[in-house]
């Protein structure tokens, strides 16, 4: 390890060494003292911008900010002086008097940064009128709603759309105090290159762009004697849920989630891990089927809905490559209504059928006329992680407190293999554990794909399996796909197989999941998927016995016509409204 | 007209600006000749020896700036002309361009030559657009005689300039936000690091001047006789092209040397203020600059004396308001430029200005109470040290200085 050249300052007279680069704010975070910042993300370039961090560096006339001022030898730096109190305050009193300030009907109370900093900072009756203008709230999509009269313009959701996603669906317009963010054209967020994939919601620190509440639904739903409401739980969610629940990042809450969900009152409740196998079977064979019979190749892997929207909208043309199996949500949700009813002897009109998703373009997934028959929906509700724990809260449980529970059968049993869906290249290893053995007929050796781990942009690999080699490749955020796909395009690309997750990290990272999280949590949730994987009975998709139990009594064989009539769909290329034709 | 110079515009009217011969016949380019003799360094030294500051607003030293420039190692450096002159009252620029192209574009390619530059870029504001074809015609022209182009005189040295137009946004003058614009982005400045001259217009290094400075360049190195430093003493020596507007009889652009008495600019220069009204305030340098009144008349206009006056030299305007316009009409003005003006994207400036606007217009319906003057106070103090780009910084520059000036103004009957 190289040497850290070590800088030393002083922080309210107090010496501080930190290593050179820097920055004032994790300066002082390093002896524990919090700047109030708005507009810095961790997981962002610094932005400057709503210089909220302003503080008092000895030898300049002005206040620096904190989250974009490197530190330097000598540095002497006060953080709670009066100017820098005044500044600070004065900036909040600023930001507050242009925001819609219905705290208590806010899809963020009690979990907005904005509201945190004005509590902090004792702010009482504001010294500035109300300046808020009339902007209103855009709800015309099933996964997000913005409301630009509680935008603090900070830019994190700009950033993260652009640098993260490379999308750059959204965007500042006009200037001065009309300056807001927007989209192109000032479109509803479905008609622009938006895939909906809610990074923005994640990043947003007050409640300017949300997911769209479903609770409600879900409540209604738990309340009526004759609805019959199951669940189901994606593998991201209960290495995440904790978080809000005062566990350490990356705790393993399965047992109190499960508990959590029976004492909401669902009937059953089971597990996504689940049909995470089953798409594992189906998309394998699809491979292999592919490989065998000269399919449109590399295949890429269908789960994750935005890159679906993304793929739809920017690379139409790519669609042969794309399997067509459904993701695990929507594979869950036709077997829900097909096979459990008629195990549990349920009607199916009387089925509803939830799941509790880390993603927000899942509501959309789940809300497309693909993913149904007969004019009814096979997912009937899409939950957040995060509107999840408003449930968990609306009931009053003590999520610590509750005792562990298991998932119900039959459809609550998954592989490891299922398990490591929820992170970035767990769907390859996954597939790659079955397709292994599928084609050699010998266990893999060993049963760890470790080259496709890791929160590396992009991955790639090969691997014998004796016949044939094949070349895979695993990215994740939609920076990367773009850059894959463009690829792709060039014929640079001899995979055969490519995972693409369109949130950063996998699904652990996903739009829909606890604020505050960043990529170092994102970490932990990974490695928090590989010890559940770890401690499982069944490692393999093919050895679910609840599986082998389903292609036994009801589908026969993967890809077989009731396969392709509940599990596969098709897609469509979608055009954005701004593209004239 | 005693207290005019011509150096920096000596060249105004003895030319044809639309004919390189012309310009060669008075004997154009000579320094241009002059400069690829000498080490770059020499030339950045020879600007400092005359402690020429940015003519812009900043007042950076000059040759400080190439010299850093030049320091700077990279395959791929550039240049840029600030022609964006949109500070209120403030037209200097477009006389230098207007009347003395080539002398810009020769002054240019010794920026480029002195910091091994490879592309300039002028970027001039969209209300001058008149004037493109006369920058264009002394491009080509001074391409085809062989002062820009491959192997400029024979020497190494190959050099372009590329003329760009602003879509008219004032905090366009300002260097990233103008970086921003020529690279297709919206013109919003950006936060420093990294600085211009370390990665500025396509990430490149970038040395900005603004024209004025660029046009005292040729003459400096072509000034045997040592005129520039003979007008002017201490840190303000040579000439400065002033901008004399409001309300005076003959409003214009004028080269003085510096040490003038502001009196003499106006009532001299200027020929007083017409129909027997009063002074009531003078701002110096543009909408961001500060205000005095009838006290600073005796003033020499330098650096340093304008600085203990409470004002600065800034763009190099003299904005006259006599006494048909009330401090608090002249700073809702103002007020209403910045209001205008501010790109919105930092917190101070976007919500600062419209609150003072607010609290300006109260207090010209005579409803302000001294707590708002106080919020006032604090708001563009807050302004000041706290935002993103100079825009912000010194948008309050007018109100916060009226405020020492003429406390009267801010005397209000009400309580608390």
């Amino acid at each position: 390890m190289e040497d850290v050249q070590m800088i030393h300052l002083k922080i309210n007279n107090l010496p501080v060494s930190v290593p050179k680069g820097t920055k004032i704010l994790q300066a002082a975070q390093s002896i524990g003292i919090d700047i109030p910042h708005l507009c810095f993300h961790p997981d962002q370039r610094a932005k400057a911008r709503c210089r909220i961090c302003s503080v008092e560096v000895v030898g300049n006339r002005r206040l620096l900010a904190a989250c974009s001022t490197e530190v330097w030898e000598g540095m002497e730096v006060f953080t709670d002086s009066q100017i820098v109190r005044d500044t600070q305050v004065g900036i909040l009193q600023l930001i507050m008097a242009d925001h819609d300030k219905n705290c208590l009907t806010c899809a963020r109370n009690h979990r907005c940064e904005l509201q945190e900093l004005c509590a902090r900072f004792n702010i009482q009756i504001p010294n500035v009128p109300d300046v808020t203008k009339d902007r209103k709230a855009e709800n015309t999509n099933p996964s997000i709603v913005r409301n630009p009269a509680k935008c603090i313009k900070c830019g994190r959701c700009v950033r993260v759309c652009k640098d993260t996603q490379g999308i750059e669906a959204l965007t500042y317009a006009s200037r001065s105090d009309d300056l807001i963010v927007t989209t192109p054209y000032n479109l509803s967020m479905e008609k622009t290159d938006c895939t909906l994939c809610g990074q923005c919601s994640l990043v947003c620190p007050t409640g300017a762009i949300v997911e769209k509440d479903d609770t409600q639904v879900v409540l209604n739903a738990l309340q009526d004697p004759n609805t019959h409401v199951i669940v189901q739980v994606a593998p991201a969610v209960r290495v995440a849920l904790g978080d809000a629940f005062g566990y350490e990042s990356g705790a393993i809450v399965t047992g109190q989630m499960v508990t959590a969900l029976k004492m909401l009152g669902f009937d059953r409740v089971f597990d996504t891990n689940f049909s995470a196998d089953l798409t594992i079977m189906e998309e394998g064979s699809e491979l292999l089927h592919r490989i065998q019979n000269g399919g449109v190749m590399p295949m890429l892997t269908s789960c994750s809905p935005g890159w679906i929207n993304f793929i739809e909208k920017h690379y139409p043309q790519l669609l042969p490559h794309l399997s067509t199996a459904k993701s695990p949500m929507s594979m869950f949700g036709a077997i829900s209504k097909t096979y459990y009813a008629k195990q549990a002897g349920v009607p199916v009109k009387n089925i509803f059928t939830v799941a509790i998703m880390p993603c927000t373009a899942k509501k959309f997934e789940a809300a497309r006329p693909e993913m149904g028959r007969d004019g009814m929906r096979d997912v009937d509700a899409v939950l957040t992680t995060r509107e999840f724990i408003k449930l968990i809260r609306y009931v009053g449980l003590s999520f610590k407190d509750l005792p562990e529970s298991e998932f119900d059968s039959p459809l609550g049993t998954g592989s490891g293999a299922g398990a490591i869906f929820g992170a970035t290249g767990g769907v390859m290893e996954a597939a790659l554990r079955t397709v292994y053995e599928k084609v050699t007929g010998k266990e893999a050796q060993p049963l760890e794909f470790h080259d496709v781990r890791g929160f590396a942009g992009v991955k790639e690999a090969t691997y014998d399996l004796g016949v044939r080699k094949v070349k895979v490749a695993v990215c994740h955020t939609l920076l990367n796909a773009r850059k894959m796909m463009d690829r792709l395009e060039k014929g640079e690309c001899d995979y055969d197989f490519i995972e693409i997750m369109a949130c950063p990290g996998g699904c652990i990272g996903g739009g829909g999941q606890p604020y505050d999280t960043t990529n170092e949590v994102r970490k932990k949730r990974i490695e928090a998927l590989y010890e559940i994987d770890k401690g499982l009975p069944y490692r393999k998709s093919h050895e679910n016995p609840d599986i082998i139990t389903l292609y036994k009594d009801f589908l026969g064989e993967p890809l077989s016509d009731t396969s392709h009539h509940l599990l596969h769909t098709d897609y469509h290329q979608v055009h954005k409204l701004y593209e004239f034709e | 007209m005693g207290n005019e110079a011509t150096f920096i515009t000596k060249n105004f009217g003895k030319y044809d600006p639309m004919s390189i011969d012309s310009y060669l016949s008075i004997g154009g380019y000579s320094a241009l000749k002059r400069a690829i003799s000498m080490d770059g360094e020499d030339i950045a030294s020879k600007i400092a020896e005359a402690k020429v500051k940015g003519r812009g607003g900043a007042a950076y030293d000059m040759g400080r700036k190439w010299s850093q420039s030049r320091g700077i190692k990279a395959p791929h450096k550039v240049v840029i002309c600030n022609a964006d002159e949109g500070e209120t009252c403030t037209f200097k620029d477009r006389e230098i361009i207007t009347h003395d192209p080539f002398n810009l574009i020769e002054a240019i390619t010794i920026c480029g030559y002195t910091v091994n530059a490879q592309d300039a870029y002028i970027y001039m504001r969209e209300e001058y657009r008149h004037l493109r074809p006369r920058i264009l015609n002394a491009i080509k022209q001074a391409e085809e005689k062989g002062f820009l182009g491959d192997r400029i005189l024979g020497t190494d040295f190959s050099f372009r300039i590329h003329l760009y137009s602003g879509a008219g946004a004032y905090v366009c003058g300002e260097g990233t936000a103008l970086i921003r614009s020529i690279e297709g982005k919206a013109g919003r400045p950006r936060m420093k690091p990294p600085f211009m001259k370390v990665s500025g217009l396509f990430a490149l290094p970038t040395c900005v001047n603004n024209v004025e400075s660029f046009a005292i360049v040729p003459h400096l190195l072509m000034d045997d006789k040592r005129e520039y430093v003979s007008y002017g003493s201490g840190e303000s020596l040579g000439t400065k092209l002033i901008c004399l507007g409001g309300n005076v009889r003959r409003p214009g652009v004028y080269e003085i040397p510096f040490g003038t008495t502001v009196r003499d600019i106006i009532f001299d220069l200027g020929q007083g203020i017409p129909g027997g009204h009063s002074l009531r305030l003078i701002q110096f340098g543009g909408a961001s600059g500060k205000v005095a009144d009838s006290r600073i008349l005796d003033t020499p206009y330098t650096y340093d004396d304008l600085k203990k006056a409470g004002v600065t030299v800034g763009s190099g305007s003299v904005l006259v308001i006599d006494d048909r316009t009330s401090v608090l009409d002249f700073l809702r003005m103002t007020q209403d430029f910045f209001s205008e003006e501010s790109c919105g994207q930092c917190t101070p400036c976007r919500e600062g200005n419209l609150h003072i606007k607010l609290i300006l217009a109260k207090m010209a319906r005579s409803e302000a109470t001294q707590a708002d003057i106080r919020e006032m106070t604090k708001i563009a103090k807050i302004m000041s040290i706290s935002s993103l780009c100079g825009l912000g910084e010194s948008a309050q520059n007018a109100l916060l200085s009226a405020m020492k000036v003429f406390p009267e103004t801010f005397e209000l009957g009400g309580e608390n």
